[in-house]
């Protein structure tokens, strides 16, 4: 497979290049490279199946890091392909005249992440959050416990308790707390 | 003249008091029944009595126009109509109900006459798993009447009588008298048909219980299903008295009609337990196969 | 315990509706029906508890345990128990577990869709105050903000002889007559819808779903 990075490396630009395993590595391109990465690989290397779309909000440096897994079933092999983007304007070119079923996976990250991608089909109906009104919820700034507190109502004297040590004090109670 | 009209009407009351409560007993045995043959308890005997009162003590209604309200309605003029003009038991008066010489052929319509009645109703509540049941159902049911029919038929020309008070007189005397031994061609097609008027498990994908869509009564509730289960017991029964009249020699008494109805349905509810069902295309291919080449068969041989 | 409606505006807004489809919709407000009194309505409240018809719909993880209930091992249909796959017929709704936004609208709309005396079973530590989902953006903490409840089980998740344990105590309600959960909706209508609309943001559906 290590052909196939040369190979690679000759016409694009990547960078940070990680075995995971035998048959899993995961590579960057820039944003500008990403589709047509994808495209060659689709089309030239035969990775046939589009195994996920996800993305990773790195807050502190400002990023969304968009994650492509491809998959040749030829070679049994995985490749992953990493694409950090604009974290203010997260706008990315939409892949789904490649795969149909991209457009999904882009449905999903325009509405947990807020992520945009122009021309994907459905692309501004409800996904699964109906009336979305605050910021997308999978993004690391938005605090869940504060938006549940606000929004719905709270039953109080909730309590939490490790659940080994409240069954041996009820199950034991001679044996007092410790232990 | 008053007197008369009152027991008349007396009489037709005390028949469709009995027969409701026996088809309610019975539709709660069978439950039983099916219960135990899953290895379970199962609900009550007097279930079905319950959940009618269930229904008609809900407090709200809807209204979805006016052929809604009237479906279930037709259903149990239907029901009812059916039973009314069979005679159930031969030769007692409450039990004769009001058969003439023709009655047979009524009978046949009142058969059809429920069940469109409820199509209509169905169709107007809206709701579209009752457009889907109903279309099963008037499908299903156009191919199990072609063997009944033939079946009817068949019996008419060997009796050379519409009226089931005559069909009965004549297979009285004998066990071998029973049209079951007379012309059992007829018998076993008209006894297939009855699988498939019974809804029972091969048949049932008009109902489909429990699962997604119920049918056509998808939307009636209180009132209006405590009328359609009313309706359940009164016809199941007719069909069953139907048959009994027609092919096991009627009954003489209210015992023997307890015992042959109660066989006669086990037939369906035994094949019903032991049997998956049937999509509608499967079987209307099996209603217009075997059956009907017995139906055709059994007309043949009575011609000859 | 239960007060009049008089001062209150018999017809509902709908305004969640499009224009060209206000006329397809029913806009009149639901009504408290007062039980009647003595020894029919005993009758009638027994004859409600002995046959009580489950709405068969799996709101969340909990209705995986609904399932063994119908089977030979746990048989509730002895109790006169049986499920439903419409909720006009239905007698009872089954909040099975976590209940999302999404879900909930889904719940309101069945809960108004069935016929009065109408009693709600919910499942789980989720439906009373959260559960693990506690603090997640989209699932509610508790289901009686928003439809009445008469019994809540408790458990993560109640096995069936739990959820029998709540049949049985609710048929107890039920035949005390104290289960009036539909009279206690019509009667705080307002509030519940005032909670609903809190959360459910896009509200494309009439104010009851008659």
């Amino acid at each position: 497979m290590t052909k196939l990075i040369d190979r690679l490396k000759a016409n694009f630009r990547i960078k940070n290049v990680t075995m995971q395993r035998a048959d899993l590595i995961f590579l960057t391109v820039p944003e500008k490279q990403a589709v047509s990465l994808i495209t060659y690989l689709r089309n030239q290397e035969n990775f046939s199946h589009l195994v996920f779309l996800t993305a990773v909000d790195w807050i502190e440096e400002n990023k969304f890091q968009l994650n492509y897994m491809l998959h040749n079933h030829g070679f049994n092999f995985s490749l992953g392909i990493r694409v950090m983007i604009n974290r203010q304007k997260p706008v990315m070119t939409s892949i789904h005249h490649l795969w149909e079923h991209a457009s999904t996976y882009q449905r999903e990250l325009k509405e947990m992440f807020g992520i945009d991608f122009p021309g994907s089909p459905e692309i501004d109906q409800n996904f699964i959050l109906e009336g979305w009104e605050d910021i997308p919820p999978l993004r690391r700034d938005f605090d869940t416990l504060k938006y549940s507190e606000r929004t719905y109502f709270p039953r109080t004297g909730r309590k939490s308790h490790d659940p080994r040590k409240f069954m041996k004090s009820k199950i034991y109670p001679e044996q007092g707390e410790e232990r | 003249m008053l007197q008369e009209t009152v027991t008349i009407i007396a009489y037709a009351f005390i028949s469709l008091l009995v027969i409701t409560i026996y088809g309610l007993t019975l539709n709660g045995l069978v439950m039983k029944i099916v219960a135990r043959v899953h290895g379970r308890f199962g609900p009550p005997l007097w279930q079905p009595f319950i959940d009618i009162i269930k229904n008609n003590a809900k407090r709200t209604m809807i209204y979805h126009g006016t052929m809604f309200f009237l479906g279930p309605v037709f259903r149990i003029a239907g029901g009812i109509g059916t039973y009314l003009f069979i005679p159930a038991i031969h030769g007692s008066e409450v039990f004769a109900n009001f058969s003439f010489s023709g009655d047979l052929l009524l009978v046949m319509y009142f058969f059809f006459f429920g069940q469109l009645g409820m199509a209509l109703g169905a169709g107007e509540s809206g709701h579209p798993y009752s457009a889907i049941a109903v279309s099963r159902g008037l499908a299903q049911m156009t191919a199990f009447e072609v063997p009944f029919a033939l079946s009817v038929i068949s019996l008419a020309i060997q009796y050379q009588t519409l009226s089931i008070t005559g069909i009965v007189s004549a297979q009285q005397g004998g066990i071998l008298h029973w049209t079951v031994f007379t012309n059992p061609l007829a018998t076993v097609a008209a006894l297939i048909a009855l699988l498939g008027m019974n809804m029972h498990s091969p048949f049932d994908i008009v109902l489909a219980p429990q699962e997604i869509p119920i049918g056509p009564p998808t939307e009636f509730h209180s009132a209006y299903l405590g009328l359609l289960q009313t309706n359940r017991a009164i016809f199941n029964l007719a069909k069953l008295v139907l048959f009994m009249n027609l092919y096991f020699g009627g009954a003489t008494n209210i015992l023997i009609l307890i015992i042959k109805t109660f066989s006669i349905y086990m037939l369906s509810v035994i094949v019903g337990v032991s049997f998956p069902r049937f999509r509608t295309e499967q079987s209307i291919r099996f209603f217009l196969g075997i059956p009907t080449i017995l139906g055709i068969l059994a007309v043949i041989f009575q011609k000859l | 315990m239960l007060k009049n409606q008089e001062n209150q505006p018999q017809k509902l807004a709908n305004a969640g509706l499009p224009e060209h489809e206000k006329y397809l919709f029913c806009d009149a407000r639901p009504r408290i029906r007062h039980p009647f009194k003595g020894f029919w309505e005993k009758f009638l409240n027994w004859a409600r508890a002995n046959s009580i018809w489950m709405l068969a719909y799996g709101t969340g993880c909990g209705a995986i345990e609904l399932r063994p209930l119908m089977t030979a091992r746990y048989d509730v249909f002895r109790y006169g128990i049986a499920p439903r796959p419409t909720p006009r017929q239905s007698s009872v709704i089954i909040i099975g577990g976590y209940c999302s936004v999404k879900t909930l609208k889904r719940i309101i709309r069945s809960y108004e869709q069935m016929q009065n005396p109408k009693f709600v079973l919910a499942l789980g530590s989720c439906t009373i105050n959260g559960g693990m989902y506690w603090d997640s953006y989209n699932t509610i903490n508790r289901i009686d903000a928003y439809i009445p409840v008469d019994i809540y089980i408790a458990g993560c998740m109640p096995r069936p002889e739990a959820i029998i344990a709540g049949f049985k105590k609710l048929k107890q309600l039920i035949k005390s007559g104290k289960a009036e959960g539909a009279n206690l909706y019509a009667e705080n209508f307002d509030w519940y819808k005032a909670n609903q609309k809190k959360i459910i943001k896009d509200w494309n559906m009439p104010d009851y779903n008659w």
